[in-house]
């Protein structure tokens, strides 16, 4: 049975629709990653699955149960930690597992038992009895993620858990993810980060604008828009030449900056040494080659017309506050 | 663990944390004990002639007048600071949290009026405290400093449950606050600090509607007099009307704050 079951789920806010009629299925024991720019509708539908906003259309299941009729019963299967790590900064670490175990009903003897060893599985049993406004933001998140499993959800939503980190917290949460999943659990993770997206998903849905624009896994995506292709720097006045010699190789790409060369393979790393034995053989002088392989922003580029990276960097605006 | 008995551990739970929350945060518990301990000693220092007016009820001191006004004052804004707690919450997220466990949703506005309900507990014993420490005499001894403790305690409650409806319905800190100088209208148009016959009108009449003066002079009575049934009932009719209206907006706000998202 799917963890997740999505079927025309919308969401309107007035006259604004932030989802509009999506349609999803996650497995269980899967990693989805649900990948968008800045309000695409990704916190919008996590709110939705995870019983925190009522839709206005369609309908969700997790774990086997209806996201509106049987709302408290998703409640006990998942874990959820936010896009803004919910924390309060005056309870210590210790206080905020403890609490969350209570809300989970775990009896007090097993709330303590869970909240240490959680607290030691993310490395924060040192800083367990501080409180959580003195922590750093990568600390913050670890801790939000240990409350979420105090129960030993069976799906497991992740809001932009990594959004703001540095990249040794970012990796450290990255792995802690992996191992969360090998233990079995489904994850629902939301992400803006492409990599995060390629590193961690076996099924990858990108949402634009409310709308579900590609799914699938990141291999299978990024086969969708072509090929990879072999990128060459040559020196200076070569480039026609260049382009002659390996234009028998695979379709040529537009060059780059008027010095780089860039022709298409079919079999990616398997077709340089065919690439360099050409180019050697016509005597054209290689300073670089590089095998790029299609990326999901192509992916994201070709079914949406705009670039993700270019508003990962832009400011974003967020998704509309609910009125 | 049936399902009543684990909605009251997490209503405990939840009551525990709004207390710790209260004691960290200094601008939460100043204005339950520091602004209304002040306020008493000003007045008793400087409005103590004041028992000697034709209609003041005859006190052993003005002290012993004012106790059941500073409980007031003191369970009023624990109402407040309760509301600004819970609107904290809900800004930074926190309501989310508990929003997405598996518990009643309505237990989570329990556990914040639990907590208040506390601080309305520990005022009432600051203020007798302070009472007892400064001679004032209990004429009911101590069954009427319990029922003392009682009505202050579940007034605090009632009280709070309008601070949680307005953070609930408005989700913002600063509104909370921003009701903050209407507590002082409510007081100030009660008996809570001047007998009703010494207030001029309108502020008389309205003054003898206020639930609040009910309330207020059902706590002033055990130290003040003998115990009188009357005012006694009459307290507790104010504390379920307030309780009742406020049960009834926190209800609305959080329904519609879960149909909003």
């Amino acid at each position: 049975m799917p963890a997740i079951v999505v079927a025309g789920l919308e969401r309107a806010f007035g006259e604004f629709r932030a989802v509009q009629g999506i349609d999803l299925e996650v497995g269980e024991g899967e990693i989805y990653g649900f990948l968008g720019p800045n309000g695409a509708g990704k916190t919008t539908t996590v709110r939705m699955l995870t019983t925190l906003l009522l839709p206005t259309g369609g309908r969700a299941s997790v774990a086997g149960h209806d996201v509106v009729d049987e709302a408290r019963r998703v409640r006990a299967t998942i874990g959820v930690a936010l896009q803004e790590a919910a924390l309060d900064p005056l309870m210590t670490g210790r206080e905020l597992i403890r609490l969350q175990a209570t809300l989970q009903g775990l009896p007090p003897a097993a709330g303590r038992k869970r909240a240490d060893a959680l607290l030691e599985r993310v490395d924060l049993a040192a800083a367990a009895d501080r409180r959580v406004g003195t922590y750093s933001g990568g600390m913050q998140r670890r801790l939000d993620l240990a409350a979420a499993l105090v129960h030993e959800p069976r799906v497991l939503f992740l809001d932009e858990p990594t959004t703001g980190l540095d990249p040794v917290s970012r990796k450290t949460i990255w792995e802690e993810v992996r191992a969360l999943n090998d233990d079995g659990t489904t994850v629902f993770l939301t992400t803006q980060y492409l990599e995060e997206a390629d590193q961690l998903a076996d099924q990858v849905g990108i949402i634009d604008s409310g709308r579900i624009v590609a799914e699938g896994t990141p291999e299978a995506l990024k086969g969708e828009v072509g090929h990879p292709h072999v990128e060459l720097l040559v020196g200076e006045g070569a480039v026609v030449e260049a382009e002659r010699v390996l234009g028998g190789l695979g379709r040529l790409l537009p060059p780059k900056d008027g010095k780089r060369v860039l022709v298409e393979v079919e079999h990616g790393s398997g077709d340089i040494p065919r690439v360099v034995r050409a180019l050697d053989e016509a005597g054209i002088e290689v300073e670089s080659l590089e095998l790029v392989r299609p990326t999901l922003d192509d992916v994201f580029v070709a079914k949406t017309g705009h670039r993700l990276e270019a508003e990962e960097a832009a400011e974003g605006d967020e998704e509309p506050a609910p009125a | 663990m049936s399902d009543l008995a684990s909605t009251a551990r997490v209503v405990r739970a939840l009551g525990a944390r709004s207390i710790r929350q209260t004691f960290r945060r200094p601008q939460l518990i100043s204005p339950i004990v520091v602004f209304p301990t002040l306020l008493l000693a000003i007045q008793t220092g400087g409005a103590g002639a004041g028992v000697e007016l034709p209609g003041f009820p005859p006190v052993q001191s003005f002290l012993q007048f004012m106790l059941a006004g500073s409980m007031m004052q003191s369970m009023m804004l624990a109402g407040n600071s309760g509301g600004i707690a819970f609107a904290v919450d809900i800004e930074m997220g926190f309501t989310d949290r508990l929003f997405a466990a598996p518990i009643p949703r309505f237990a989570i506005v329990l556990g914040r009026l639990a907590g208040t309900a506390a601080l309305g507990l520990f005022a009432a014993i600051w203020f007798l405290a302070i009472g007892l420490v400064f001679g004032v005499r209990i004429e009911e001894g101590v069954v009427g400093a319990l029922l003392m403790i009682v009505l202050v305690t579940l007034a605090a409650l009632a009280f709070g449950t309008l601070g949680a409806a307005l953070a609930l319905r408005s989700g913002s800190a600063s509104v909370v606050q921003g009701t903050f100088p209407l507590v002082f209208v409510i007081l100030f148009l009660s008996t809570a600090f001047f007998p009703a016959d010494l207030l001029l009108e309108p502020a008389q009449t309205l003054a003898r509607i206020n639930p609040l003066s009910f309330i207020a002079e059902a706590v002033r009575d055990p130290v003040i007099s003998v115990f009188s049934g009357r005012e006694l009932l009459e307290g507790f009719a104010g504390i379920v009307l307030v309780g009742a209206i406020g049960l009834t907006l926190c209800s609305m706000a959080l329904r519609r704050r879960l149909r909003m998202g």
